[in-house]
C-alpha cells in the first residue's frame, strides 16, 4: 500500500530523514514509534509532501508519489490528521466536515457513525469548531479524515494532551476504521495506545527506522522496547 | 456582530435633527451612502486579500486607476456601454491581478515589510504606466445621458447615479457575503486563512483560490474605481492613489479582513463626513481621522475584527 525506500528528508541545512525504509501494509494499522526528535512527524509530512523528500522513494498503491503536491498525493486516496490537529476555528463543526467531503455531499451513514463515535461533534454541529475543547477538536480532526473512506490514513500522535477517556474513544475510531477497511499509519507516543491498535510497528532512531516487526512480538520484548525508545517509553507505559 | 450594523441607522436618525429639514438629510444620507458604497467596492478587495492572504498591498490603488481608466476609455454616451465598460474594466483587472499575486506578491508571501516596500514601488511604476498609456492630463468622464440628472421626491433630491451606485454596492456585499459564507469556495478561503497546508491536506489547491481572491480583489478595485470617476466626472492617474488614505482608514475601522466591517466602516465614514460638511464644515475634513481615533480607542481590532 505504501512503501518508503532509502527516503531523505532536508528541511534547510538539516538533515532529518537519513534513508527510511518503511512499508505499511493494507488493511492493517502500523505504529511508528520513536524518541522525540528521531524524525516521525518529518516522515509522516513527507509522505504528505509537506516536505520534499531530498532522495528516495515514497511509493503509495504502486504509484510514485515523492515530490507530487500536497494535494495531489491527498487525492490519491491519503487522509492526513496533523499532530496540531488544524480544525478550522473560524468554521463550524459542519462546516469543516463538508469541507473534508471533498467528493461531494456528506454521507448520512457515515455521519450517523462519526456522531455514534463522536456523540460531541452532533452537540456542537453548528457551532464554531474554535469553541471546542481540546478532546473535542482531536474528535473532530480525525472525523474530518474518515468522513470519506480513504485508502490511508496517517495520524500524528493522536491522544496527545488528551484525557484518558477521550483518548479510549480515540482507540475505538481507529479499530473501528481498521474495521472498514482503512490502512492506517500513526505515529503515537502513548505506548499502551500503540499496543492496543498497533498490528505492525516500525521504530525511528536519528532518522532512519531500526526496528521493523510484528507489534506483539514487540510488546513481547522488553529489552528491544528499552533500547530502542528508552526514557520516552517509561514516561508513557 | 448585529448590534455593530446598529451604529448606521443610530448615526442617520442622529443626524437628522441635528440637520433639521428633512427633505435636506434625506438628500445628504443618500448622497453619503453613495460615496461609501465606492469606498466600500474599493477597500473590499483589499480587506479580503489582507484578511485571508495576510498580504498588505500597497498597490491596490493601481488598480483602482487603472479601472478607472479601463472603464472610461469603453464608456459612451449609450447607456448599455456602461456596465460593459465596468465589467470589461474588471476582468481586465482581475487577469493583472492574478499576474501581479504570481509576480510580484508571492516571492514574499509572510514578510510584511518586504511586502509594504514591493507593493509601493509597484504602485509608483503602475502610476507612471499610466501616465505613459493614458497620459498626464486630466480627463473629463461623461455618465451616459440617461443616468445624469436627478429627481425630486418632496423637497428632497436624490441623483440617479447615486442611487445606482447605493444598488450596485448592496448587490455587491450580498453577493461577496454570500459567497463566503454559503459556497465551499467561502468555506475554502476562510480554512486556507488559518490553515493553507491543512486544507492542501485534504486535497484542494490553496494557490488557485489565493489567486482567485487577488483577481477578485484587484476586480473589485477597478470597478470602485470606475464607478468613482464616474461620481466625480473626472479623472487622474493619480486617482488611486488619493482614494488608497481613505481605504486604508475604512478597512482599519472596519477591523483587518472583516467584509461586513469594511461595508459599515465606509458607509460610516461617508455618512459622518456628509453631515459634517452640512453643519460643521470646517471639520469635515478631519471626521474620518476623528472616527478612526474614536473607533480604534473602543475597539483597537476595529469594528468586527
Amino acid at each position: 500500500m505504501l512503501e518508503l525506500k532509502g527516503a531523505h528528508t532536508h528541511i534547510g541545512p538539516y538533515h532529518i530523514l537519513q534513508g527510511v525504509d518503511l512499508t505499511a501494509e493494507e488493511g492493517r494499522i502500523t505504529m511508528l514509534l520513536g524518541r522525540n526528535g528521531a524524525g516521525k512527524t518529518t516522515t509522516l509530512r513527507t509522505i504528505m509532501g509537506l516536505w520534499r523528500p531530498s532522495a528516495g522513494s515514497v511509493r503509495f498503491a504502486g504509484r510514485e508519489i515523492g515530490g507530487l503536491a500536497t494535494a495531489e498525493i491527498a487525492r490519491a486516496g491519503i487522509a492526513y490528521v496533523p499532530e496540531e490537529m488544524a480544525v478550522f476555528s473560524q468554521l463550524t463543526v459542519e462546516e469543516n466536515l463538508r469541507l473534508a467531503a471533498r467528493s461531494g455531499p456528506i454521507d448520512r451513514q457515515r455521519l450517523d457513525w462519526v456522531f455514534h463515535l463522536f456523540p460531541a461533534l452532533e452537540t456542537f454541529w453548528k457551532k464554531p469548531s474554535g469553541l471546542l475543547s481540546g478532546g473535542q477538536k482531536q474528535m473532530l480532526a480525525i472525523a474530518r479524515a474518515a468522513i470519506e473512506p480513504k485508502r490511508l490514513v496517517i495520524v500524528d500522535e493522536p491522544t496527545k494532551g488528551l484525557a484518558p477517556s477521550m483518548i479510549l474513544h480515540v482507540i475505538e475510531a481507529f479499530r473501528q476504521l481498521k474495521q472498514a477497511g482503512a490502512t492506517v499509519l500513526m505515529v503515537e507516543q502513548n505506548f499502551h495506545c500503540a499496543k492496543s491498535l498497533g498490528d505492525q510497528v516500525a521504530v525511528m532512531d536519528q532518522g532512519r527506522v531500526a526496528h521493523r516487526g510484528s507489534m506483539a512480538d514487540f510488546a513481547a520484548d522488553q529489552a528491544l522496547q528499552s533500547r530502542l525508545l528508552g526514557l520516552s517509553l517509561d514516561s508513557h507505559q | 456582530m448585529r448590534k455593530t450594523y446598529a451604529i448606521l441607522p443610530a448615526l442617520m436618525l442622529l443626524a437628522l435633527p441635528l440637520v433639521g429639514n428633512p427633505a435636506s438629510w434625506a438628500t445628504l444620507t443618500v448622497a453619503g451612502l453613495a460615496m461609501g458604497m465606492m469606498t466600500f467596492i474599493m477597500a473590499s478587495g483589499l480587506t479580503l486579500i489582507f484578511g485571508l492572504m495576510g498580504v498588505l498591498t500597497f498597490a491596490h490603488g493601481a488598480f483602482v486607476t487603472f479601472g478607472a481608466f479601463v472603464a472610461a476609455s469603453l464608456l459612451t454616451p449609450d447607456l448599455a456601454m456602461l456596465p460593459l465598460a465596468l465589467l470589461a474594466a474588471m476582468a481586465a483587472a482581475a487577469v493583472l491581478g492574478a499576474l501581479f499575486e504570481r509576480v510580484i506578491v508571492k516571492p514574499v508571501y509572510g514578510q510584511h515589510t518586504k511586502q509594504i516596500l514591493i507593493t509601493m514601488g509597484a504602485m509608483v511604476v503602475a502610476e507612471q504606466l499610466i501616465i505613459v498609456v493614458w497620459g498626464a492630463d486630466q480627463r473629463m468622464v461623461e455618465l451616459p445621458p440617461l443616468l445624469k440628472g436627478s429627481f425630486l421626491v418632496g423637497d428632497a433630491t436624490f441623483e440617479r447615479f447615486r442611487l445606482l451606485v447605493v444598488a450596485i454596492g448592496l448587490a455587491l456585499y450580498a453577493a461577496l457575503h454570500l459567497a463566503l459564507n454559503r459556497t465551499r469556495l467561502g468555506l475554502l478561503v476562510r480554512a486556507g486563512v488559518e490553515h493553507p497546508e491543512m486544507v492542501e491536506a485534504l486535497g484542494y489547491r490553496i494557490k488557485l483560490v489565493f489567486i482567485a481572491i487577488f483577481a477578485l480583489g484587484s476586480a473589485l478595485a477597478a470597478l470602485g474605481g470606475g464607478l468613482w470617476a464616474l461620481y466625480r466626472g473626472q479623472l487622474t492617474a493619480s486617482l488611486g492613489a488619493e482614494r488608497m488614505i481613505d481605504i486604508f482608514i475604512v478597512v482599519i475601522v472596519g477591523g483587518l479582513g472583516s467584509l461586513g466591517g469594511c461595508f459599515i466602516a465606509a458607509l460610516l465614514a461617508a455618512l459622518l463626513f456628509n453631515y459634517t460638511s452640512y453643519f460643521a464644515p470646517s471639520l469635515a475634513s478631519l471626521s474620518e481621522v476623528i472616527l478612526l481615533i474614536v473607533v480604534l480607542l473602543w475597539r483597537p481590532r476595529g469594528l468586527m475584527g
